[in-house]
């Protein structure tokens, strides 16, 4: 708690240098890790820059990796809002597949307008997410505990609802969230850069984004400075449902298809390491939404690369992992702290 | 007859298997018969070997979610290296060292850095699952005799005529048996309890927290190694892209088993029941016939959300009767 004391009794123009200088060097390691990948491949593998116009709209290895990026992307957001308040949200595989379920079963019956799917399918992903909300802020169950019933569950439901069976679709307005572009751009990647900038200007033009970094920081002291703690988690919980309900619909809309048990699968964890190589820490309090899109972007850039080096998609996990882990090993600040003394050492001799 | 808050989940636990029992003696014939219980255990024995490593891990308040990886690499390693003509003995101890050094490794880096387990885990699930497909990207059977008729018939105990204990099902309650007295009688077993209470605390009272923490993701990569040794008992093969999600289905067992997911508080013996209590969520199920596949992760869910409802129950209840009921107790 007294760290917390000592924050706010610090003069506030010094306290916001302080959080200048943070924002920098927490973005470079990612910004240094995407850099170092583009730069492989740039030397090593042919094509990879290759960008071209065909039909209207950016064709590309790049562009690929911004479209299949903008899935983690978009789960990437909500779940850096969860992370910062010292949470997790283990269940954003399966709101997407409840998600598409949804939106598959009601745009295939007669006499549901588009807006309506669209709008019932999102706000069951926001419900979904506010149950984790509610056992995580008005409950107080640890939130991994909490999201693993609706991430045990939530593929049962998801089936429930498709009645097991996987749900194709041809309406050309759901397969446009996925597939179609604007100008240029693949619908998906505009998708989520607009949501980034709503991530963005409600955390950090409002006072939400304060209230998030001090719950996750020291629960206790924001609630003696009148935090009500409980309903700002409730609210990330559900903005979290919500960008895992818009990804279940690129996912869905994708394919073309409902698939419950394979829509989603593992994205949880994809989205999860996106935030921490983003330099959002597990422990809560601080966040950085534009480091877990570049983070989320590094992911997709190292699946790519290796497919197009012909790593087989099974064992591409393996380098995946060492980079992840060895990107956590450098962030850690056990790590940090030992190569911070091997340089004062030196400037010291 | 009081009864100490600590064993109140047990109790549920137990209930609950009792009463499943029950409903199924009383809906289905052939339910409580001798073949269908012993199956029972031979069929999640490595879910169950699993299981007890998670608990360990769980009780010192992190978690592990590499253990499914580790069973499907395990599996096709022993299956690969009996396919390259080593004797069964060495492949499946060859098996079991890499998947404890996995575990030192995993250990090393959450106690050294300091890094969160969940997250080390995770990156630990990927690293298993793919070095799996790197060994053999299919599934491989396996024909050495020593699978076919020294395990799957010579080492089975017969009961009676028709019915005999698995060798799998003697495997999970050897390593239960020794899970409980490592758990409850041994000093390493003292000290992850209490790490998971407070590591501050059991850093402050001198126990070798560091060491400890290294120590309990060893032995939970060598439970997971164990698991996919039965694994290959059970199924005769080896396959790296089974047991996906099997770790989560370890946890909840352990949390159905009435442990705090928080650590420091649990029991061997209910992580037993947990695990018999899924198998027999399936066995229903499966007998009832009509039901269809999805409702098994919906039942699932809700166990665990009563259990922990509970357990908040039990916790709330203990603070507001002050140090009587104490969690560490």
């Amino acid at each position: 708690m007294s760290s917390a004391v000592t924050t706010t009794g610090s003069s506030s123009s010094g306290r916001f240098q302080k959080k200048e200088i943070r924002w920098w060097s927490s973005l470079m390691w990612p910004v240094a890790g995407l850099a170092l990948l583009l730069l492989f491949n740039l030397i090593f593998t042919q094509g990879f820059f290759h960008v071209e116009v065909r039909d209207g709209r950016l064709y590309g290895v790049l562009i690929d990796i911004l479209n299949h990026g903008s899935k983690v992307m978009l789960l990437a957001l909500g779940m850096t809002l969860v992370i910062a308040t010292g949470g997790v949200d283990l269940s954003v595989g399966a709101i997407m597949a409840i998600a598409g379920a949804v939106a598959a079963q009601l745009i295939n019956k007669p006499g549901v307008s588009f807006p309506t799917v669209i709008a019932v399918s999102l706000a069951v992903a926001v419900a979904a997410g506010s149950w984790n909300g509610s056992l995580v802020g008005l409950l107080k169950i640890q939130p991994i505990v909490a999201t693993l019933i609706l991430m045990v569950a939530g593929r049962g439901i998801a089936q429930l609802i498709t009645d097991g069976q996987i749900i194709t679709f041809t309406d050309a307005r759901l397969t446009y969230i996925g597939n179609g572009s604007l100008g240029g751009l693949p619908f998906p990647v505009l998708l989520s850069l607009g949501m980034l900038g709503v991530a963005a200007l409600l955390t950090r033009k409002t006072a939400i984004g304060l209230f998030v970094e001090s719950v996750g920081d020291n629960q206790t002291a924001s609630t003696y400075a009148g935090i009500r703690a409980g309903r700002v988690k409730f609210l990330v919980y559900a903005f979290s449902g919500l960008c895992a309900g818009l990804a279940g619909l690129v996912a869905a809309s994708n394919i073309k298809c409902a698939d419950s048990n394979h829509a989603g699968l593992f994205l949880e964890l994809d989205a999860i390491l996106a935030v921490v190589i983003g330099g959002t820490s597990l422990t809560g309090g601080r966040f950085y939404l534009a480091g877990a899109i570049v983070g989320a972007l590094f992911i997709q850039a190292l699946t790519t690369t290796m497919y197009m080096r012909n790593v087989s998609a099974d064992v591409a996990p393996v380098p995946k992992a060492l980079a992840i882990l060895i990107v956590c090993v450098l962030q850690s600040p056990v790590a940090r702290g030992k190569i911070a003394a091997v340089f004062r050492r030196r400037t010291v001799q | 007859m009081r009864i100490s808050a600590k064993y109140i989940p047990l109790l549920a636990t137990a209930l609950v298997l009792l009463s499943l029992y029950a409903v199924g003696c009383i809906s289905f014939t052939g339910f409580g018969s001798l073949r269908v219980v012993v199956d029972l255990f031979g069929d999640n024995s490595f879910l169950g070997i699993a299981a007890v490593g998670a608990t360990f891990v769980i009780l010192s308040g992190g978690i592990d979610l590499s253990v499914g990886s580790v069973i499907a690499f395990t599996s096709i390693l022993i299956a690969s290296l009996v396919g390259h003509g080593f004797s069964p003995f060495a492949a499946i101890g060859f098996a079991l060292l890499a998947g404890t050094l996995f575990g030192v490794l995993m250990g090393f880096l959450i106690s050294v850095f300091e890094m969160p387990p969940f997250l080390v885990t995770l990156a630990g699930m990927f690293l298993a699952r793919g070095l799996g497909f790197m060994v053999n990207p299919q599934s491989l059977a396996i024909t050495h005799p020593f699978f076919l008729e020294r395990v799957a018939n010579g080492l089975s105990i017969p009961l009676n005529d028709r019915v005999s204990i698995p060798f799998t099902a003697t495997c999970y309650v050897i390593v239960f048996i020794i899970a409980l007295v490592v758990a409850h009688y041994t000093r390493f077993g003292r000290a992850i309890y209490a790490m998971g209470g407070d590591q501050h605390s059991a850093a402050l009272m001198g126990l070798p927290v560091g060491r400890t923490k290294i120590m309990i993701y060893t032995l939970s990569g060598f439970c997971s190694a164990l698991a996919g040794v039965v694994y290959t008992f059970y199924t005769q093969s080896g396959d790296p892209a089974v047991c996906v999600g099997l770790e989560l289905q370890a946890i909840a067992a352990v949390v159905i088993g009435g442990t705090l997911l928080s650590g420091g508080v649990g029991f061997m013996a209910g992580t037993a029941m947990g695990v018999l209590i899924l198998g027999m969520i399936q066995n229903l199920i499966n007998f009832k016939g009509d039901i269809n596949s999805w409702w098994t992760p919906i039942i699932v869910g809700f166990l665990i959300l009563v259990f922990i409802l509970l357990q908040n129950a039990i916790v709330a209840a203990s603070k507001r009767f002050g140090g009587r009921l104490s969690k560490t107790a």
